[in-house]
């Protein structure tokens, strides 16, 4: 990279940083949790949360949650909350099951505002709840537009 | 265009007792409410907040959607193929606007 | 003869036919992923959402695409991988985009979409589905050389307060990254593409344009001559490599 397209790059990562507002006030990462569970201990396990560590665009990240579970009428999965520790909400989804789901198994695809933590919690017909941690880097996007493309005139 | 652009992946047929596995996409922006727009005004919130999928009338899966949800929604889960019958599908977005498709399923 | 000479050697300058990588090559395994799977490509929505308008009958004459094109599946398989074409009414090249908004007007009596519009992307989409997995195949009609030529002129120019062209990234420094992106070398098979970074599907002339704007560049209009005789340079260019509509890229 000559010295002319890392002037570019690096114009492209500041206006990048400026159209971002600043985060309102919202409760911590544990304190979004501790909301979701209504205070009940959390332990780590039976739950896979799958999410790519790096990911090229925070606009649409694939998660997948898989929860162990005999999915029975007397022991299943109830709810599963993925919440983040860095966007502007921590609550991003809460997936609602019940004994006919088969499995506890579910995808979505979310949006990163920043290199985070982020926590899937599974509530289990039990009462008890589960987690999975993941650490996730989000790199810059190359290119990013204004909010002005994506409209052209009638030709 | 009038009708919501939607897509829906259910099995035609699936042997009684099967899990099977369903995607649903829909258009949607999910705008934010955390974005300024050209004139330096906060653009609203406009998001579908509810997801719900009724086989053969009972509920089976739900999920509550908030702005981290990318664009055009992608929200796969499972089932398990109990009778022949229809799988209606719901999403209702923060004006309160419903966009409903539903799929039919033969277990054998 | 001499001209064509010419053509083709403008065209065999850059990479040769097996050498080309499409863009899908460039990114994450997790968006190759996306885009192969026809239920979580977000561009599937684009795709469907045409094959509702190819059934809608519009404008004056109430009639639909399919009153006189039929079933796109058959009708319009291959039209994607050939475009740009010369057009006997304009007497220039066409594109796609140009192709369904001169049909709108002339034979439907309908106004045009605007650019970027959901419904001219979404036609766009679900013809160049039809096209999926065959190789681009540009048409050998002479009327098309100088348009090709001046598309690779204005590829090579250099443009905008960077003062850099399109070449001096998707060629001389393709594979490498810019920002958390690798660069592409610019074969623009799958477009309507779906771009993360958009959350939205969008045409090949939006993605120019985005490129002009990076570099500080002045962007050309949409639908302007010279979108136009880039995008057949491009198209030429990217000979061979296959339709994959809708790609997605981050």
């Amino acid at each position: 990279m000559n010295r002319r397209e890392f002037v570019a790059c690096v114009g492209g990562v500041l206006s990048f940083v400026a159209i971002r507002p600043a985060l309102a006030a919202r409760p911590t990462l544990l304190e979004a949790v501790n909301t979701f569970t209504g205070g009940v201990e959390v332990r780590a396990g039976r739950v896979a949360f799958d999410i790519p560590p790096l990911v090229e665009n925070g606009n649409s990240v694939g998660v997948m949650i898989d929860v162990e579970s005999p999915v029975t009428a007397e022991d299943h999965v109830k709810r599963i909350a993925i919440i983040n520790e860095k966007n502007p909400q921590a609550d991003m989804i809460v997936f609602h099951l019940s004994p006919q789901s088969g499995r506890a198994h579910v995808s979505t695809r979310l949006r990163l505002a920043d290199s985070q933590t982020l926590m899937a919690v599974a509530e289990m017909s039990d009462g008890t709840y589960w987690s999975a941690a993941a650490d996730v880097i989000v790199t810059l996007a190359a290119c990013v537009e204004g909010v002005s493309e994506g409209g052209g005139g009638v030709p | 265009m009038a009708a919501p652009r939607i897509m829906v992946n259910v099995p035609k047929t699936a042997a009684r007792g099967e899990i099977v596995e369903i995607k649903t996409l829909i258009a949607h922006k999910m705008e934010t409410g955390h974005r300024m727009g050209l004139n330096g005004q906060r653009i609203p919130r406009d998001i579908i907040n509810r997801f719900e999928c009724t086989y053969n009338g009972a509920l089976v899966f739900a999920a509550d959607l908030f702005p981290a949800v990318s664009a055009n929604p992608f929200i796969a889960f499972t089932t398990v193929a109990v009778a022949s019958g229809t799988l209606k599908f719901r999403w209702v977005d923060d004006h309160g606007k419903v966009s409903t498709t539903s799929a039919k399923i033969t277990v054998t | 003869m001499k001209r064509l000479c010419v053509v083709l050697a403008l065209l065999s300058s850059g990479a040769v036919a097996s050498d080309k990588r499409s863009g899908v090559e460039y990114v994450s395994p997790e968006t190759r992923a996306l885009q192969a799977d026809d239920f979580a490509n977000p561009g599937m929505l684009w795709v469907g959402g045409g094959e509702a308008l190819w059934n809608e009958a519009v404008g004056q004459t109430k009639k639909s695409c399919a009153s006189c094109h039929q079933d796109a599946k058959q009708t319009m398989k291959g039209v994607a991988a050939r475009y740009p074409v010369f057009d006997e009414v304009r007497k220039r090249p066409i594109d796609l985009q140009g192709r369904i908004n001169q049909c709108r007007v002339r034979r439907q009596k309908a106004a045009a979409f605007a650019f970027e519009s959901e419904a001219l992307l979404s036609l766009s989409a679900y013809i160049a589905h039809q096209s999926r997995g065959m190789p681009v195949t540009p048409p050998r009609d002479e009327r098309l050389w100088s348009y090709i030529e001046n598309g690779k002129e204005l590829y090579f120019r250099r443009i905008g307060q960077i003062d850099i062209n399109c070449a001096s990234c998707h060629d001389a420094r393709a594979g490498q990254r810019l920002s958390g992106n690798l660069i592409p070398e610019a074969h623009p098979t799958g477009y309507p593409i779906y771009r993360l970074e958009w959350q939205s599907a969008g045409s090949l002339q939006r993605r120019m344009r985005g490129c002009m704007t990076g570099v500080r560049a002045e962007p050309y209009a949409y639908g302007s001559p010279e979108m136009i005789n880039l995008e057949l340079y491009l198209m030429n260019r990217a000979a061979g490599l296959p339709i994959e509509t809708p790609a997605v890229r981050p």
